[in-house]
C-alpha cells in the first residue's frame, strides 16, 4: 500500500503543479463552486478508491484471486517449511523469501493500483476542432466518410493512427483503446486480469517486474518446499514427511502450476522489452520482416541493452487524468452578457448531456430517437448560439442537395436525405447486419478474454463499426446503433451556428423532425 | 461581434479570464488553435511548429515558432535517456519506489519549468496579443490549446495591457 500512497502523494503533487501557477484568488474560488474531484466524473470503465488514488478496472475478481492464491502459499510457506530450513540449512533462507515476498507484493500493487496511461478524452473544442479538419482533407464531398486515418512517418517507418470515436482522439502511435475499461491508453500492452487493471506505459516496468519476481518467488517456494520433503523423508520416510507437512503438498501443486505460465510470460516479455514491442504488436506482428522487407520497428532504439534500460528505467510519465483534481464548474464565470448566460448554461448541460448518453455503450433507437428530440427541442428556443465551432460546417451543405446541414448531413442527414427526396431504401438485411456490428462491439466491454488481448478484437470491430452504416444509406434508427457517438457531437456542433443560418435551419429542423418521427 | 462563451477547463485560463472578467466582459473567447503532436521521430513528445494561418494576423511567427520549441525542447529534456534517469530508474527499483515519497522524478520538475515557462510566455507575449497559451498537460499532451480573443468594447490595447498588469498583479 505504501507504494500505492506514493504515487498518490506524487499525484498530489502533481495536481497541485498546475493550480500553482494560477493566482492565489483562483484556488479558493474554484473549491468555493465545485466539491467534486475529477476522478467522479471520469468517463471510462474504470473504479477508484481512497479518493482517486487507486485507480482499478471494474472486474477485480481475479485480481483478489492473484492476491489470495500469492499470500496463501507464501503464508504456508513461511508458517511450516521456513522454521525446518532455517533450523536444518540456514536461516538467509525465510529472508530471501521474504525479501522476494515484500518485492512481488509491492509490484503487484503497485500495477494494479496506478494509471497505466490513460489518454484523457478530447474536449469538445478539440473535438470539434478534429472533426473540422477531417471534413477539410474529405473535402465534405458526401455523407460516406471514409475510414478516419491518419498516416505518420516515424523514423522513416510509416505508421497509421487511428481515430477513437469514443475518445474523439487520433490515438498517438502505440495507443490503444481497451474496450474493458473504455479508455484510450499509451503504449496500450494488454489488459490483464490477474493484475486488475490495463498494463501500458505508466505501469508496464511494474508489471514486468511483478513477473518476474514472481517468477524467481515461485521458483524459490519450489525448489525449497521439495527440499523441505526430501529432508524429511530422508528421516522419517516419504509417506511420513507428507504427514508431516501437509501444507507443502499444496504449495508443490500451486507452484508447479504457476511456474509454466509465469515463466514463460516472464520469458515473453523479457524478449518483447528487448525489441520494443507491445503485445499488441506482437501479435498483430506489425513490425515482423514477414510482413515486408522494409519492415522494421521504428521505435526499438537499436540494441538490446538499450531497450532493455528505456524500458525499465527509463524517465517516468507522470499521470495525464489529474483523478484528485477539481472539477472546474460550468457556472458562467467566464460568461459575457446576461442573454449569454443562460445559454452558456444550456449549452454546456447540452454538452454534458450529449456526452453522457455517447459514453453509454448502448445501442437503443428510442433513446437515440430520443436524443434527437431533445436536440430538437434545445434548437427550437432561439438562443442556441454559443460555440466555437465555424460556420463552415453549415456551409459545406449545398454538395449534399442543399436541404440539411452538411455536418449533420453526414452522419445523420445523409440518409436523411434519402428520405425526402425518395431515394430507395437499402435492402432490410442491412440494418440488422450493421446493428448487429454495433451491438457487437458491446459484449466486448463485457465479456473477459481469456486470452487477456482485447484489442485485436477490438481493432476489426470497430472499423466495421464505422464502415458499415456510412458505406450504405441507411435508416436513420440503424444508423443511430451504428454511430451513437459520431452524430450527438456533431448535430450539437451543427446547431450552434444555427442564428446565421436561418434557412439551413429551418431545412435542418425539418429534416430532423422527419427523423425523429420515424 | 460573437459573443461566443469560452470553456472553462484551464486553470490559467479561468485566471486570465477572472482578470477580464473584472474588466468587464471586454473581450471574448473567439477562437481556439490546436497545436498537434509531431510523431515523426517517435513517441517522445513533441509538438509541430506549423504556423497555423488563424495565427497570422495576431502574432509573428518568429514568437510563435520559439515557443514552441523551447516547449520542445523542455519536452525532450524530461523524457531524455541517459544517465541520470538511468540512475533514477535504478534508485527508485532498489528503494521499491518509496524514494517518490521524498523527491520528485525528474519529469514532475520540468513539468514544473514548463508551466512557469507557458506562464511566463502568455504574460509577455501572448496576452498582450489577445492569445492564450494552455498547458499541454492539461489537454492530456495531445495539443497546446491556443484560444483567441477579440475585443468587444474598448480597444484592444486597453484589454491587452490590463490582462497584463491584471496577471502580474499576482
Amino acid at each position: 500500500m505504501h507504494l500505492g500512497v506514493s504515487e498518490s502523494m506524487r499525484e498530489c503533487e502533481y495536481s497541485q503543479i498546475s493550480t500553482r501557477s494560477s493566482t492565489p484568488m483562483e484556488t479558493p474560488y474554484k473549491k468555493k463552486t465545485s466539491k467534486k474531484r475529477k476522478w467522479e466524473i471520469f468517463p471510462g470503465r474504470n473504479k477508484f478508491y481512497c479518493g482517486g488514488r487507486i485507480m482499478m478496472a471494474k472486474q477485480t475478481g481475479v485480481f483478489y484471486l492473484t492476491l489470495v492464491l500469492i499470500l496463501v502459499t507464501c503464508g504456508l510457506f513461511f508458517t511450516f517449511d521456513c522454521p525446518f530450513l532455517a533450523l536444518q540449512l540456514t536461516p538467509v533462507i525465510p529472508v530471501i523469501g521474504g525479501v522476494l515476498f515484500l518485492f512481488v507484493l509491492g509490484t503487484l500493487l503497485r500495477t494494479s493500483f496506478s494509471d497505466p496511461g490513460v489518454l484523457p478524452r478530447a474536449t469538445p473544442d478539440e473535438a470539434a476542432d478534429l472533426e473540422r479538419q477531417i471534413d477539410v482533407a474529405n473535402g465534405s464531398t458526401g455523407y460516406r466518410p471514409p475510414p478516419r486515418t491518419k498516416e505518420v512517418v516515424i523514423n522513416g517507418q510509416t505508421v497509421k493512427l487511428k481515430y477513437c470515436f469514443t475518445c474523439k482522439i487520433f490515438r498517438p502511435p502505440r495507443a490503444s483503446h481497451c474496450s474493458l475499461c473504455d479508455n484510450c491508453v499509451d503504449r496500450f500492452d494488454h489488459h490483464c486480469p490477474w493484475v486488475g487493471n490495463c498494463v501500458g506505459k505508466r505501469n508496464y516496468r511494474f508489471f514486468y517486474m511483478f513477473i518476474l519476481s514472481l517468477s524467481f518467488l515461485t521458483i524459490f517456494i519450489f525448489a525449497f518446499v521439495i527440499t523441505h520433503i526430501i529432508l524429511r523423508s530422508h528421516r522419517n520416510g516419504f509417506l511420513n514427511a507428507l504427514k508431516d507437512s501437509p501444507a507443502s503438498v499444496l504449495e508443490v501443486v500451486v507452484c508447479f502450476f504457476s511456474v509454466w505460465s509465469i515463466v514463460g510470460l516472464s520469458g515473453f516479455h523479457t524478449y518483447l522489452i528487448s525489441s520494443n514491442q507491445t503485445t499488441n504488436e506482437d501479435i498483430k506482428g506489425s513490425w515482423s520482416s514477414k510482413r515486408g522487407k522494409d519492415n522494421y520497428n521504428p521505435y526499438s532504439h537499436g540494441n538490446i541493452f538499450t531497450n532493455c534500460c528505456a524500458a525499465l528505467c527509463g524517465p517516468l510519465p507522470p499521470s495525464l487524468i489529474d483523478r484528485r483534481g477539481f472539477v472546474q464548474s460550468d457556472t458562467p464565470q467566464l460568461a459575457p452578457p446576461t442573454n449569454g448566460i443562460t445559454m452558456y448554461g444550456a449549452t454546456q448541460s447540452q454538452q454534458s448531456h450529449m456526452f453522457s448518453m455517447e459514453s453509454k455503450p448502448i445501442c437503443d433507437q428510442d433513446q437515440c430517437i430520443q436524443s434527437t428530440k431533445f436536440v430538437l427541442q434545445a434548437a427550437a428556443t432561439p438562443l442556441l448560439q454559443q460555440q466555437s465551432s465555424e460556420p463552415v460546417i453549415l456551409t459545406a451543405s449545398p454538395e449534399n442537395g442543399g436541404t440539411l446541414p452538411g455536418r449533420s448531413a453526414l452522419t445523420l442527414g445523409g440518409p436523411c436525405t434519402s428520405l425526402p427526396l425518395g431515394q430507395p431504401t437499402p435492402p432490410t438485411s442491412t440494418p440488422s447486419l450493421s446493428c448487429h456490428e454495433a451491438t457487437d462491439m458491446l459484449p466486448i466491454h463485457g465479456h473477459s478474454h481469456t486470452h487477456n488481448h482485447s484489442h485485436p478484437l477490438q481493432e476489426p470491430v470497430a472499423h466495421h463499426h464505422f464502415l458499415t452504416p456510412e458505406e450504405v444509406p441507411s435508416p436513420p434508427g440503424m444508423l443511430h446503433c451504428g454511430s451513437p457517438m459520431g452524430h450527438s457531437h456533431t448535430m450539437q456542433a451543427g446547431f450552434y451556428n444555427l442564428a446565421s443560418q436561418d434557412s439551413l435551419h429551418e431545412d435542418s429542423v425539418r429534416g430532423l423532425v422527419k427523423l425523429s418521427s420515424v | 461581434m460573437q459573443g461566443l462563451v469560452p470553456t472553462a477547463t484551464d486553470g490559467n485560463m479561468a485566471t486570465e479570464f477572472h482578470n477580464l472578467q473584472e474588466l468587464r466582459h471586454s473581450a471574448s473567447l473567439a477562437n481556439k488553435v490546436f497545436i498537434q503532436r509531431d510523431y515523426t521521430e517517435g513517441t517522445t513528445c513533441k509538438f509541430q511548429t506549423k504556423f497555423p494561418s488563424e495565427l497570422e494576423s495576431r502574432i509573428e511567427r518568429t514568437l510563435f515558432e520559439d515557443t514552441v520549441k523551447t516547449l520542445n525542447n523542455y519536452y525532450a529534456e524530461a523524457e531524455k535517456i541517459g544517465g541520470q534517469s538511468y540512475l533514477e530508474g535504478c534508485l527508485a527499483c532498489a528503494t521499491a519506489y518509496l524514494i517518490f515519497l521524498c523527491m520528485e522524478t525528474r519529469y514532475e520538475k520540468v513539468l514544473k519549468k514548463i508551466a512557469k515557462y507557458i506562464q511566463e510566455q502568455n504574460e509577455k507575449i501572448y496576452a498582450p496579443r489577445g492569445l492564450l497559451i494552455t498547458d499541454p498537460i492539461e489537454r492530456g499532451m495531445r495539443v497546446i490549446e491556443i484560444s483567441i480573443y477579440e475585443d468587444r468594447g474598448s480597444s484592444g490595447s486597453s484589454s491587452g495591457s490590463s490582462s497584463v498588469s491584471g496577471s502580474t498583479a499576482r
